[in-house]
């Protein structure tokens, strides 16, 4: 009786989570410019207008550049950082931690207004870069949240024998460090990619007239016959979303092994 | 000229003093270990050798080479870590062929190193076995042989069985012993186990609170420990206050209060002992005898060990028991004796 209810409350939950966001795909294919039932036949023509669609392709391309730059700079900086925190006991790592994390917490429309603010404070334009640099504050903390667990895992005898072993910091780093975080790292790449690249409140504040796609897609919102093409669009954003959050996961689990101590 | 030169060597970590003032001299393919509780400066001294430490001040000195300055990665030490810290990434061959990778050796010549060294420490055909799929005994050998085919000046071994199983630990006791003869390099090995070091070592140096007690072969420091905390480390002992009467000759009398008045050979003196000083006289379980005369006394627990049995026996004016180890004493009135050739002097503190 009782697991029964709980079972039905569990799939309540869960349709309650994805029936929204499985009506994006359907309507996606219908065959009419209304988002309503009955649908009215199987349509590709959203998908393909989506391909002829220059102002969206620049967008997308504006994103996958904010993004790409975004994830390789802040898992940099989450690697230095993590290294730091896991490898040394130095004074003050709490409170650097907390200052870093900071950013989650506050709210992104607060972000980007007050990064709006001191751009043009300091006298500088609106643009992509200031978009990267305010995603970095949000990808940040994503990436050493990530690297850190990776790092705890991590003998450091193993540095310490590579050492000995005659290799000094730089080739220690390649033959061991690098190759045992490998998965770490790629979790946080896809994770902060990701991060920035569906980011819409932050990147609305700085981008200034070069619009990323969730801009772009905010902006077709006024316009009825097009929101089909948003649905597509929309799809196709959750459908890959979804393959990388899954494939950052498998790889960061990827060969977490037990630590290599003893017998 | 020594191998292994450790010159007043100091280190202490914030406040604490780890080692405190050590010298040492090791000569060229020496069985040596480093012998003490934990905390007692033993592991830090041998990363100081190998250069995962700096000493605060005095030198370390390897072939003559003063090595202070000298990164980890260029000394001509090797060491087999207690964690072993076998690259998980890579599979036994490359573990072993890591730190090759400077001498450039030719696919075939590098192969057949690497494949010597397996049949050394008995690993042959696992080369291509993955790291996490090796046993306790078998990662132990990877280590040991990542560290022995870069030929090392030094091998550095910290506490390199405390992880196998007992049974495991003294099959590799005896196969360390054999892997040492037949390579000849000179080892250094770390360990808190005294049947370890005893058994495995051409000479043992002794720790206690970041100093060097004692250096000595394992028979000296069994048989003729230099202090009461040597004594007490290795091996069971039994202690009586006494104090020197006179010496004369090759021999000193003590008045040994319950054990009455003693005559020792002059061997059996700590060096420094002077007449009228208050001193320990000291004596292994083994080599108290059960007699029909001597000193009276009552078992209080008896251990049947198999080839012997370890006994606790009270006599009168002694608050603690003396331990005894042998064979069954005969029934009747038990009566202790202290041969004067097992018994030696050491100072109180």
């Amino acid at each position: 009786m009782k697991s029964r209810s709980l079972s039905a409350y569990a799939f309540a939950y869960l349709a309650f989570l994805y029936v929204p966001v499985l009506v994006l795909p359907v309507f996606s294919f219908n065959d009419s410019q209304f988002i309503a039932f009955p649908l009215s036949g199987f349509t590709t023509r959203w998908y393909a207008g989506l391909a002829a669609d220059t102002a969206m392709l620049h967008a997308l391309g504006n994103s996958l550049k904010v993004g790409l730059i975004t994830s390789l700079l802040s898992t940099l900086l989450g690697l230095t950082a993590a290294k730091a925190v896991t490898h040394y006991r130095l004074r003050g790592t709490g409170p650097a931690l907390a200052f870093i994390s900071l950013p989650l917490f506050i709210p992104d429309i607060v972000l980007g207004i007050s990064l709006l603010l001191l751009l043009g404070a300091v006298g500088l334009p609106l643009s992509l870069a200031a978009v990267v640099m305010g995603h970095l504050l949000v990808c940040v903390p994503f990436a050493l949240t990530v690297l850190i667990a990776r790092f705890e895992g991590f003998d450091k005898n193993l540095e310490e024998a590579s050492a000995d072993l005659g290799e000094n910091g730089w080739m220690t780093f390649w033959r061991v460090t690098f190759p045992l975080m490998l998965p770490g790292i790629t979790a946080s790449l896809l994770l902060t990619f990701i991060t920035s690249f569906d980011e819409f409140l932050v990147a609305y504040f700085l981008s200034g007239t070069e619009a990323t796609l969730p801009i772009y897609i905010w902006g077709q919102l006024r316009f009825p016959e097009r929101l089909p093409m948003v649905l597509a669009l929309g799809a196709i954003i959750l459908t890959v979303s979804v393959a990388l959050v899954v494939l950052a996961e498998y790889v960061r689990n990827l060969g977490v092994k037990k630590p290599m101590v003893g017998a | 000229m020594s191998y292994l030169a450790i010159t007043n060597v100091r280190k202490s970590f914030g406040g604490t003093l780890a080692v405190d003032n050590v010298s040492l001299q090791v000569p060229r393919g020496e069985f040596f270990a480093l012998l003490g509780p934990s905390g007692c400066g033993k592991t830090t001294l041998l990363r100081m050798i190998a250069g995962f430490e700096t000493p605060d001040s005095g030198t370390i000195a390897i072939d003559g080479e003063v090595m202070n300055a000298v990164p980890p990665h260029l000394r001509p030490t090797n060491m087999v870590f207690q964690s072993y810290a076998i690259f998980p990434h890579l599979n036994v061959f490359d573990n072993i062929a890591y730190g090759l990778r400077k001498l450039k050796l030719p696919k075939d010549a590098l192969r057949a190193k690497v494949e010597a060294m397996l049949a050394t420490v008995r690993l042959e055909g696992l080369g291509g076995r993955a790291a996490d799929q090796l046993s306790g005994g078998q990662r132990q050998r990877v280590a040991l042989a990542r560290a022995l085919v870069r030929e090392p000046k030094i091998l550095l071994l910290d506490e390199p069985l405390g992880a196998l199983d007992k049974r495991l630990r003294e099959a590799m006791q005896l196969e360390l012993r054999a892997i040492q003869r037949k390579v000849g390099i000179t080892f250094m090995l770390v360990t808190h186990d005294q049947e370890e070091a005893l058994s495995l070592s051409d000479r043992v140096a002794v720790m206690e609170g970041g100093r060097i007690l004692q250096v000595a072969s394992p028979r000296t420091l069994y048989e003729r420990p230099e202090s009461r905390a040597v004594a007490d480390f290795i091996g069971e002992i039994n202690f009586f206050h006494a104090t020197v009467k006179s010496m004369a000759g090759e021999t000193a009398t003590v008045n040994a209060g319950v054990l009455g008045i003693i005559t020792l050979p002059f061997a059996n003196l700590a060096p420094g002992i002077k007449p009228d000083d208050h001193i320990l006289l000291a004596i292994r379980p083994e080599h108290v005898r059960f007699s029909s005369q001597g000193v009276a006394g009552e078992i209080v627990t008896s251990t049947f060990l198999g080839e012997r049995s370890h006994f606790h026996i009270r006599i009168p004016g002694r608050g603690e028991t003396v331990a005894v180890s042998g064979a069954a004493p005969p029934t009747g009135a038990l009566h202790l004796v202290f041969p004067p050739e097992n018994l030696f002097a050491l100072p109180v503190t």
